[in-house]
């Protein structure tokens, strides 16, 4: 497990640039399906095949993450950058990125107009250590993506890491796949492009595939730190089984099925309304007629930061609950 | 080219009569069938000569605006924004509202009659109205009525041999060049498509994808260029007179690597002069066309035009020329 998150973690992916991690993923699940195939939006699709009368699930979790582009590079060889997905300025501060060709650079900031105010992310800068436009411009050109540079450490209890956003998601498809045999239902894996910049790989992929039913897994925000934001969910509380966000409201008769499914199979779980953000479950949900959509949210803390939070317990209920509903689900 | 019929006609978001009756004459002379959907796009098809893939390149019609939303006592016009409208640049404007073209202008208070305070401030929009030279509320209603169209009254103008004046460019020079690329014929079979309402939320082109199902699609834009005098070390793209911008990201999509290879490919082959926009900022058709179905291609080639989404820009002929020759050379490679 340990060796597994660590990986999937610090590969460096932003949206629209995910070949990397698609790579790795294929990799590790080329041995549990059926067929994988990689679509125009850069959708990495594994299907296990079903049984004759089974139903067709679309299992989706994004394998993006947020990050920033170059979008100059300027005399003295520092790089200016536009955001990929909500990197926010108040997290960005004086961390490392790491571009995909490598290279390592820290996040600074021109004098600031306020103490008490954070500089917006026009008014940060990459520095490379480069001394001049023309040195920079030997290691990176305008377009380059990076991601933070994070080292993902595993305790009994806790993982903490950059994009766990949701490559937390993408592990939990990829241990479901390794526990499920021979399902009657058919099932897809989609590993999703493209969500942080606003859902935009898995509208495509559920399109193609038109299954009966859809569950999104992605993170959640928690209301269990000092003075948060109301929320009920907490960190060790389970799977959260999605209720409704800022971008939909989950499938009745999908959310009762996880219930049933939960209570069943004995897997920990709580219920969750997120008040700002959504997931892929948003965009698969109405597109291609319309799908039948829930969503299995991992608690985390700290999300879009590079020390992203959740609780070993609650990944190993999601994915059983996973794994459960994909035996169990018949309509 | 047909730039100032096109920067000249009349086309606001959710009503753009005019200019798809004039892009529907002009398409009908070199497409082998022309089409308008029920959102108003219009849909011109080129056969191709064998080929199996089917190309579209689109450019949306529809111009920002106003709409008429009410008659105020003394027969003055208030308006609605359709678009993105910043108030500063509305102020004593002329405008031309309906589809009888009623002049009008939209009124400020002469400096005689404004503090020293107004005068500092930007007029809020909520407060700009139409003024048609009418002095009762019965007598404007005679001409007007609510939801009548209210467009900038510009005329085109050359300003030199290649810089040019006018309305609209944002996205008039996207429209001009698609019907030139009409007048070409490829392998694979072309299909031009004038979107409506993208100024409003990308609405027209939200259902082309899936109706044409295209396998590559070249979105012709105007952008706004960012060359204005500033100090800053910071990215100036989009510049006038440095080429069509080629987008690699904006705020709605991604370039597809393909046509992004190619599009660089094709551009330093036959040495045309193209700049990469300033990734970040700005929003086009190509972001609802790239995920609709099962996903196409997609990548944006703009004409910079300074001062947009006001009643008048400014562009270069030649960028122009480059964007419809690159556009021609890529769709010829695929």
């Amino acid at each position: 497990m340990r060796e597994l998150i660590k990986k999937l973690t610090e590969i460096s992916s932003p949206s629209g640039n995910e070949d990397d991690i698609r790579n790795f993923i294929k990799k590790e699940i080329k041995n549990y399906c059926d067929s994988i195939e990689t679509d125009v939006m850069g959708n990495l699709i594994a299907r296990i095949n079903g049984k004759k009368g089974g139903k067709t699930i679309l299992f989706d979790a994004h394998m993006d993450e947020i990050g920033v582009m170059v979008n100059h590079i300027d005399e003295n060889g520092f790089l200016r950058f536009t955001a990929i997905g909500g990197f926010f300025p108040f997290h960005a501060l004086v961390h490392r990125i790491r571009f995909q060709n490598g290279v390592i650079g820290v996040i600074g900031e021109e004098k600031r107009d306020s103490s008490a105010k954070v500089s917006p992310l026009d008014k940060l800068y990459i520095d490379i250590g480069a001394k001049s436009k023309k040195e920079a411009e030997k290691m990176i050109e305008v377009g380059d993506m990076g991601t933070y540079a994070a080292e993902t450490i595993v305790t009994d209890n806790r993982i903490i890491a950059k994009s766990l956003d949701d490559r937390i998601g993408c592990y939990i498809m990829i241990e479901a796949m390794k526990k499920i045999k021979k399902p009657k239902n058919t099932i897809y894996f989609v590993f999703a492009s493209q969500e942080e910049v606003g859902v935009r790989g898995a509208r495509p992929a559920a399109y193609r595939i038109s299954p009966d039913c859809a569950i999104a897994l992605d993170v959640t925000g928690t209301g269990d730190t000092p003075e948060s934001a109301k929320m009920e969910v907490k960190l060790d509380g389970g799977a959260a089984i999605k209720v409704k966000d800022s971008g939909m409201l989950t499938n009745r008769k999908v959310r009762e099925k996880l219930i049933d499914v939960a209570k069943k199979h004995k897997i920990k779980y709580q219920l969750e309304i997120l008040e700002h953000g959504t997931t892929d479950a948003f965009g698969i949900q109405i597109t291609a007629g319309g799908v039948p959509t829930g969503a299995i949210s991992i608690p985390s803390r700290y999300i879009h930061s590079p020390s992203e939070m959740v609780s070993v317990s609650d990944v190993k209920a999601c994915t059983d609950l996973v794994v459960a509903f994909a035996n169990d689900y018949d309509a | 080219m047909n730039i100032e019929k096109f920067s000249n006609a009349m086309g606001v978001s959710g009503d753009e009569w005019e200019i798809r009756r004039l892009l529907t004459e002009e398409a009908e002379k070199y497409a082998d069938s022309v089409e308008i959907d029920a959102m108003g796009n219009i849909i011109a098809l080129k056969r191709g000569t064998g080929g199996k893939k089917k190309l579209m390149a689109v450019a949306h019609m529809d111009e920002v605006g106003f709409l008429v939303t009410g008659i105020d006592e003394s027969g003055f016009l208030k308006l609605g924004r359709v678009g993105g409208i910043d108030p500063r640049v509305c102020v004593d404007k002329r405008v031309i509202v309906g589809r009888d073209k009623i002049p009008g202008v939209i009124m400020v208070k002469p400096i005689h009659l404004t503090s020293r305070d107004e005068r500092g401030k930007p007029v809020p929009f909520s407060s700009l109205l139409v003024d048609i030279g009418t002095e009762k509320k019965e007598e404007t209603a005679k001409y007007v009525k609510l939801g009548d169209p209210v467009a900038f009254d510009t005329k085109f103008e050359k300003l030199s041999n290649s810089m040019i004046k006018g309305k609209a460019f944002d996205d008039r020079l996207g429209c001009v060049a698609i019907i030139e690329l009409l007048k070409k014929r490829y392998k694979h079979d072309f299909y031009a498509v004038f979107t409506v309402q993208e100024e409003v939320g990308l609405r027209g082109a939200s259902v082309i994808g899936e109706r044409i199902k295209a396998d590559y699609a070249i979105i012709l834009e105007g952008t706004g260029a960012q060359d204005f005098p500033n100090k800053k070390d910071i990215n100036k793209s989009p510049k006038i007179g440095a080429g069509p911008c080629v987008t690699i990201k904006d705020g709605r999509s991604f370039a597809s690597k393909e046509l992004l290879k190619l599009t660089v490919k094709v551009a330093e082959e036959n040495k045309i002069p193209f700049q990469f926009k300033k990734p970040g900022v700005g929003g086009t058709d190509a972001g609802v066309l790239q995920i609709s179905g099962t996903g196409i291609k997609t990548i944006v080639y703009a004409t910079p035009a300074r001062y947009i989404h006001s009643p008048v820009s400014i562009s270069s002929v030649n960028d122009l020329k480059n964007k419809i020759n690159l556009t021609d050379l890529v769709l010829k490679s695929l």
